[in-house]
C-alpha cells in the first residue's frame, strides 16, 4: 500500500497524544503527577496538540476535506466513522478533566478531586477506544492480510501507550520531577510495544497467504497462473494506491531503524534515566528517549503501509497476497 | 446508510456473467463503458494528461490476459485467457460497510452497489476494502467512482427494450458478457452458470460476488510432434526421386 505521509503522521502523532492523554487521566487522580497548574497545562497541551495535529493531518489526504463532518454519520458499520465519533467524543471528558485537574485540583495536594478522577478515567478509556478504532480501520480490511489480524490493534494500542509513557517521562524530567515509577513505566511500555511489533512481524512472515493469482482468476484448475498482458500500458489509480512495493533491502534497513529508534534506544535511555535519579541528566535522557521513539514509530508506520500487500496486485502479476 | 440492506430471498440480484472461453480480449467493453459512463450516472470519468507523457484516467472495466498451466506437456498444456475485470456487485460488499459517510450503498431492490458522489469525501477506504480493484478515484473531482451496472441503461424506458443492458454487454462482439438476474434460478444467466460451472473470484474472502465467471472449456492437449520439435528426427526417413539423387551427389 502507498505510504501517504499524512496518514503516517496522523496515526503516530494522534497515537502518542492519546497515549499521553490516557496516562494523564489515569494517573492524575492518584496524585502521582506534579500538582502545578503549569505542568498540567503543558502536559495537556502537548497531548491534545498531538491529537489535533494528527486529526487535521488525516484530513489532508481526503479528496473533499470540506465534507469531512459527514464521516461521523456511519458509526453503525464503519470503523473509520467510529474512530471519528470516538475522537470527537473524547474531547468532552478531556475538557472536563482539564478544567477539574488544572483549575480545581492542582491547588491542594495531588489533584484528587472526584470530578477530575471520574473525568480522567473516562478520558483514558475513550482515548484507548479511539486508538482501537484507528487500528480496526486497517484490521477490518480482508484484502490486506498483513492488516487483517489481531496483531494490528495490539500493536497500535501498545505503541500508543509506549509513546505516551515516554512523553510523560520526558515531561516529568523536564519539569525536574523525574520519578522512578515513570521511568519504569516507560521501560515496561517499550517492552510491551517491542513484543507486540515483533509479534506482528512474525505473523506477517509466517501466516500463509490467503489469496493467490489462481483464486483471483479462478483458473487454478488449469495450472499455475501468470499475467501475460496488463490492461493498460501506463500507471493507474490502483497501482499507484495499492501497487506500492518496498524493496527488500530497504525494508530490512527500515526494520533495523525501527528496532533501534523505537525500542532499543528508548529502553536504554529510560534505563539510564532511571539509574541517573532525579536531575538534569535523567530529564535529558528521558527527552532523548521520547524523540527517538517518535522517529522510530514513524519508520514503523511507514513500513506498516509499505509492506502491506493488497489482493488487487494479484491481477497485476503478483503470485500471492 | 452504509449498513447493508435487508435483502429478502428472491429479490433480484442483477449482475454479469463473463465467459472466459469466448472473450477475445478486444477491450471493446472497456471502451463502450468509458463512452457511456462518461456522460452517465457517474460522469465524468476524468482523464488527466490524456495526450501527454503520463496519461491516467478512470475506467470501470480493465481487461487482463493470463496464462494458466505449463507450456511443457504439449500443445494446449497452457491456456491464454483474456480476463475482463469490473465491479462484481457483491452481496457482502465491504466497500459499502467501511464507508464513513453513507456515500456508498447497496440497493435493496436489485443489489447494485453505487456511490452517491455528493456525500463522498474521497477517503479512498472503499477502494482498499475491495479485493477486486473495482473502485477508482477521480482525482479531479475528489470522489470515488465505480461501475453502476449501467443503471441508467438497464432501467431506462426511453431505450428500446433490447438495449436495456449494460454498455459492455451491448457491445461485446463475441457475446462473452451476459446480463441478468442471478437470484432467479430460471433466468438465462443462472442457467448458463449452472450449465458451465460459473464461479466466484476469491471466494475465500467471503464477499459473495454477484458476477460469475465461466471457465474456459476443456480442450484436448496434443502431444508435441517430434518431426517438428527434434532436428535429427528426420535423418532416417527414406528419400525418393530428386531428393534421393541430390542427397547422393552431396554425400560424395
Amino acid at each position: 500500500m502507498h505510504p501517504a505521509f499524512s496518514i503516517i503522521f496522523f496515526t503516530s502523532a494522534a497515537g502518542a497524544g492519546y497515549g499521553l492523554l490516557a496516562l494523564l487521566g489515569l494517573l492524575a487522580p492518584f496524585g502521582l503527577l506534579p500538582a502545578s497548574p503549569l505542568f498540567g497545562l503543558a502536559a495537556l497541551a502537548l497531548a491534545l496538540g498531538l491529537v489535533v495535529a494528527g486529526l487535521l493531518s488525516s484530513l489532508a489526504h481526503l479528496g473533499r476535506p470540506e465534507r469531512a463532518w459527514r464521516a461521523l454519520s456511519q458509526w453503525r458499520s464503519s470503523w473509520l466513522s467510529r474512530e471519528g465519533v470516538a475522537a470527537v467524543a473524547t474531547f468532552l471528558p478531556a475538557g472536563v478533566f482539564a478544567i477539574a485537574w488544572i483549575v480545581l485540583s492542582t491547588g491542594n495536594d495531588g489533584g484528587g478531586s472526584g470530578v477530575a478522577g471520574i473525568a480522567g478515567w473516562i478520558t483514558a478509556a475513550m482515548a484507548a477506544v479511539t486508538v482501537y478504532c484507528t487500528a480496526m480501520i486497517y484490521a477490518s480490511l480482508k484484502p490486506i492480510r498483513q492488516w487483517a489480524n489481531p496483531w494490528v490493534p495490539r500493536t497500535y494500542l501498545a505503541l500508543s501507550l509506549m509513546t505516551g509513557a515516554l512523553l510523560l517521562n520526558a515531561l516529568l524530567g523536564v519539569a525536574g520531577q523525574a520519578a522512578g515509577w515513570s521511568s519504569l513505566l516507560a521501560l515496561a511500555s517499550v517492552a510491551l510495544g517491542w513484543a507486540a511489533k515483533e509479534g506482528h512481524w512474525r505473523h506477517c512472515a509466517t501466516a500463509r497467504p490467503v489469496s493467490t493469482a489462481e483464486t483471483a482468476t479462478g483458473l487454478g484448475h488449469i495450472g499455475r497462473v501468470r499475467l501475460l498482458d496488463a490492461p493498460h500500458s501506463e500507471d493507474n489509480y490502483l497501482l499507484k494506491e495499492m501497487g506500492f512495493r518496498v524493496g527488500r533491502r530497504h525494508a530490512v534497513r527500515l526494520r533495523f531503524i525501527t528496532r533501534l529508534a523505537a525500542f532499543a534506544l528508548p529502553a536504554a535511555l529510560s534505563l539510564g534515566a532511571l539509574a541517573a535519579g532525579p536531575g538534569a541528566l535523567s530529564g535529558t535522557l528521558a527527552l532523548l528517549a521520547a524523540a527517538a521513539a517518535a522517529l522510530g514509530v514513524i519508520a514503523e508506520r511507514w513500513l506498516f503501509f509499505a509492506e502491506a500487500k493488497h489482493t488487487v496486485t494479484l491481477f497485476y502479476g503478483a503470485g500471492e497476497a | 446508510m452504509t449498513s447493508l440492506p435487508n435483502r429478502e430471498p428472491g429479490t433480484p440480484r442483477l449482475g454479469l456473467v463473463i465467459d472466459l472461453d469466448t472473450c477475445v480480449g478486444c477491450h471493446a467493453c472497456a471502451v463502450a463503458c468509458k463512452q457511456w459512463n462518461d456522460g452517465g450516472h457517474m460522469a465524468p470519468l476524468t482523464d488527466t494528461d490524456a495526450y501527454g507523457a503520463g496519461p491516467d484516467g478512470v475506467w470501470f472495466n480493465r481487461i487482463h490476459s493470463f496464462e494458466a498451466g505449463s507450456e511443457r506437456g504439449g500443445c494446449g498444456g497452457s491456456r491464454t485467457t483474456n480476463f475482463p475485470r469490473s465491479c462484481l456487485h457483491c452481496e457482502q460488499p465491504a466497500c459499502v460497510t467501511v464507508c464513513p459517510t453513507g456515500a456508498s450503498y447497496k440497493r435493496a431492490e436489485d443489489g447494485i452497489v453505487l456511490v452517491n458522489e455528493d456525500l463522498c469525501i474521497g477517503c479512498k477506504l472503499c477502494s482498499w476494502a475491495c479485493p477486486y480493484g473495482a473502485r477508482e478515484f477521480d482525482q479531479d473531482v475528489g470522489v470515488m467512482k465505480k461501475c453502476t451496472l449501467c443503471i441508467d441503461r438497464i432501467h431506462n424506458e426511453t431505450l428500446a427494450e433490447s438495449e436495456r443492458v449494460p454498455a459492455c454487454v451491448m457491445v461485446c462482439p463475441t457475446s462473452a458478457r451476459h446480463f441478468g438476474d442471478l437470484a432467479d434460478p430460471s433466468s438465462a444467466v443462472s442457467k448458463l452458470v449452472a450449465e458451465r460451472g460459473g464461479y466466484d473470484l476469491m471466494p475465500e474472502l467471503g464477499y459473495q460476488p454477484t458476477n460469475k465467471y465461466l471457465p474456459p472449456r476443456p480442450r484436448p492437449t496434443l502431444a508435441l510432434d517430434e518431426r517438428v520439435t527434434k532436428d535429427s528426427a528426420n535423418d532416417d526417413q527414406p528419400l525418393h526421386g530428386l531428393l534421393k539423387w541430390a542427397d547422393r551427389i552431396l554425400a560424395r
